[in-house]
C-alpha cells in the first residue's frame, strides 16, 4: 500500500504538484492581497484627507474588511427584471478574471511564477484588451442610461489607451530583444529600464491607470455625473466581483510596471530577499496609485481623449524611434 | 496538442454558428469574440503563438470592441430580434449551405495532402523578418491605405468652422 503511494509520486508527478502548489499560492496571494488593499486604501485616503477612515472594527479597524465581506455575502443578489440576464452575469466574471489571468505571465522570483511564456508581455496586453468587455457588457446589459453612458465611455477610453500602451512597452522589448518577461527582468541587472526608457515608463504608467479604471481615469464610473456608471444596477456578490476586480487590476498593473521598468525581483541582498523586493516594489506603486486618487482631480472627457491621442501617442512613437536609432547606432543586435 | 486543436476548432465552429443564427446582435458579437479566441487557440496549437496572440489583441481586443461599441450606440431593441427571426426563414439557408458544401468538399480533397501542422514554432522574430523582407512592399502599401483611411476619418469627423 505505502509502496504504491510512493511509486505514484514519480519525479514528473512531483514537479507537476509543486508547480500547481506554487500557482495556487500565487493566486491566493493576489486575490487576498487585492482585498486587503481595499482596506489599506480607505485608511490611507482618510490619512491624506485629514480624517480617520474606518477605524472601529478591531484594532485600527483591521477587521473592517471581514465585516464588509460578511455583509456582501449575505446581501440579496438582486438581478433587475429589465436586464439582459446572460451578459449581466458574464460581465462581473470577466471583470474579475481577465486581469487576474494576466498575472500568470509575471515572474515573481527567479524560481516562482506561473507560466514562462515567450510572448509574455503580449499576453498581458491581450488580457487587458479583453478586460474592457466587462465594463461594456455591464453597461449595455443593465438597460439603464447611466450604465450605458459608463460603458460607452469605457470602450472609447480603453481603445485609446491600449494603442499607446502597446507601443510604450516596445522600447523595452527592443532593448531586451524578447517578449519574455523573465528575460526582461534579467536584462535589468545593471540598470533598471526606468532610466533609459523614462518616457516609456511614464506613458505606460498612465495607460495602466486608465486600463485599471482608477482615478483620475475613472470616468466610466464617475459618481458625480453617472451615479455609479456601469455598476449602477449591480448588487451583492456580483458588485463585489467588480469591486475586487478593480483592485486586482491595480495589483496586476503595478506588478507589470515593476517587472518591465523597475527590475522585478532584483535588488541588493541575499537571494531569499527576492520575493520581498518584488512585493515591496509592487506595494510602492499601489500606494502611488492611491495617492493619485487622493490628489488629482478628474479631467473632462475630451481632455482625457486629447491627452491620449495628442500627447501620449506621439511621445511613445518618438520613444520607440529613438530607441530603435540607439540600437542601430550602437549596433548591439540583441 | 492534437486534442487542443480539435477542441478549439469545435468551439470555433459552434461559436460561429451562434453568430449566424443569433438573433440578439450583442449576443451574436459575443459569440464572434469566442470564435476569434478559439481561432487564436488553433494558432497556438499549430505552433504560431505570435499570430495567435495578435489575433487576440487586434481582433478580440480592439476590432470587436469597436463593433460592440457601435451596436451599443445604435440601441437596437425588440424590433431587431423580430427582424432577424424573419430573415432566418428556412429558405434563406439553401444557397449559403450549398456554397459552403462545395467549399467543404474541395477542402476535404485538398487538405490531407498539404497538412503539416505544428512542424515548427514560428516566433515573432521570424514573422518580423518575413514581413520586412520579401513582403516589405505589401506592408508599405497597407500602411498607405491605413493613412488614407485615417485622413478620411479626420475629414469626416472634422467640425465645419461656424461663421
Amino acid at each position: 500500500m505505502w509502496n504504491a503511494v510512493v511509486a505514484w509520486f514519480t519525479p514528473e508527478v512531483v514537479t507537476v504538484l509543486i508547480a500547481m502548489i506554487k500557482t495556487v499560492v500565487i493566486l491566493l496571494t493576489v486575490v487576498i492581497g487585492s482585498a486587503i488593499i481595499i482596506f489599506i486604501e480607505r485608511r490611507l485616503l482618510g490619512l491624506w484627507q485629514g480624517r480617520y477612515g474606518p477605524n472601529r472594527v478591531g484594532p485600527q479597524g483591521i477587521f473592517q474588511l471581514a465585516a464588509d465581506m460578511v455583509k456582501m455575502f449575505f446581501k440579496e443578489d438582486w438581478t433587475p427584471p429589465f436586464v439582459d440576464k446572460l451578459t449581466f452575469w458574464i460581465a462581473p466574471m470577466v471583470a474579475m478574471s481577465a486581469l487576474l489571468l494576466a498575472f500568470v505571465v509575471i515572474p515573481v522570483t527567479p524560481s516562482w511564477g506561473v507560466i514562462d511564456m515567450n510572448i509574455g508581455i503580449l499576453f498581458f496586453l491581450a488580457m487587458a484588451g479583453l478586460g474592457v468587455y466587462a465594463v461594456m457588457l455591464a453597461g449595455w446589459s443593465s438597460n439603464s442610461k447611466y450604465a450605458l453612458l459608463g460603458g460607452v465611455r469605457s470602450a472609447a477610453q480603453t481603445v485609446t489607451y491600449e494603442v499607446f500602451m502597446g507601443i510604450s512597452v516596445m522600447g523595452v522589448v527592443a532593448l531586451t530583444g524578447s517578449f519574455n518577461l523573465r528575460d526582461i527582468v534579467l536584462a535589468q541587472q545593471d540598470t533598471w529600464y526606468v532610466i533609459p526608457q523614462f518616457l516609456g515608463f511614464l506613458t505606460f504608467a498612465i495607460a495602466g491607470v486608465a486600463v485599471a479604471h482608477r482615478a483620475p481615469f475613472d470616468l466610466p464610473e464617475a459618481e458625480q455625473e453617472l451615479a455609479a456608471g456601469y455598476q449602477t444596477e449591480y448588487s451583492g456578490l456580483k458588485w463585489g466581483m467588480f469591486y475586487v476586480g478593480e483592485y486586482i487590476g491595480v495589483v496586476v498593473v503595478s506588478a507589470i510596471i515593476v517587472t518591465l521598468f523597475c527590475g522585478g525581483w532584483l535588488g541588493p541582498g541575499p537571494e531569499w530577499l527576492a520575493p520581498l523586493w518584488f512585493v515591496a516594489k509592487v506595494m510602492l506603486f499601489v500606494v502611488l496609485m492611491i495617492l493619485m486618487r487622493a490628489a488629482m482631480p478628474r479631467p473632462r472627457y475630451d481632455q482625457l481623449m486629447d491627452l491620449g491621442w495628442k500627447v501620449c501617442l506621439p511621445l511613445t512613437v518618438l520613444n520607440l524611434l529613438a530607441t530603435g536609432a540607439y540600437i542601430l547606432y550602437t549596433g548591439s543586435t540583441p | 496538442m492534437e486534442i487542443a486543436f480539435y477542441t478549439a476548432a469545435a468551439v470555433a465552429v459552434i461559436a460561429t454558428l451562434g453568430v449566424v443564427i443569433g438573433k440578439n446582435p450583442v449576443h451574436a458579437l459575443l459569440c464572434l469574440v469566442v470564435s476569434l479566441l478559439a481561432v487564436a487557440m488553433v494558432f497556438f496549437s499549430l505552433g504560431a503563438p505570435f499570430a495567435g496572440i495578435l489575433e487576440m489583441i487586434v481582433y478580440a481586443g480592439a476590432i470587436m470592441v469597436l463593433f460592440v461599441f457601435v451596436v451599443m450606440m445604435l440601441n437596437l431593441g425588440e424590433e431587431t430580434v423580430a427582424q432577424e427571426k424573419q430573415w432566418l426563414k428556412p429558405g434563406a439557408w439553401a444557397m449559403p449551405a450549398l456554397l459552403s458544401a462545395v467549399l467543404l468538399v474541395q477542402w476535404l480533397l485538398v487538405l490531407p495532402e498539404s497538412a503539416a501542422a505544428g512542424a515548427q514554432t514560428v516566433d515573432a522574430r521570424q514573422v518580423g523578418i518575413t514581413l520586412y523582407g520579401p513582403y516589405v512592399l505589401i506592408v508599405e502599401l497597407v500602411s498607405m491605405l491605413l493613412l488614407a483611411a485615417m485622413v478620411t476619418a479626420w475629414h469626416i469627423g472634422r467640425r465645419e468652422p461656424t461663421e
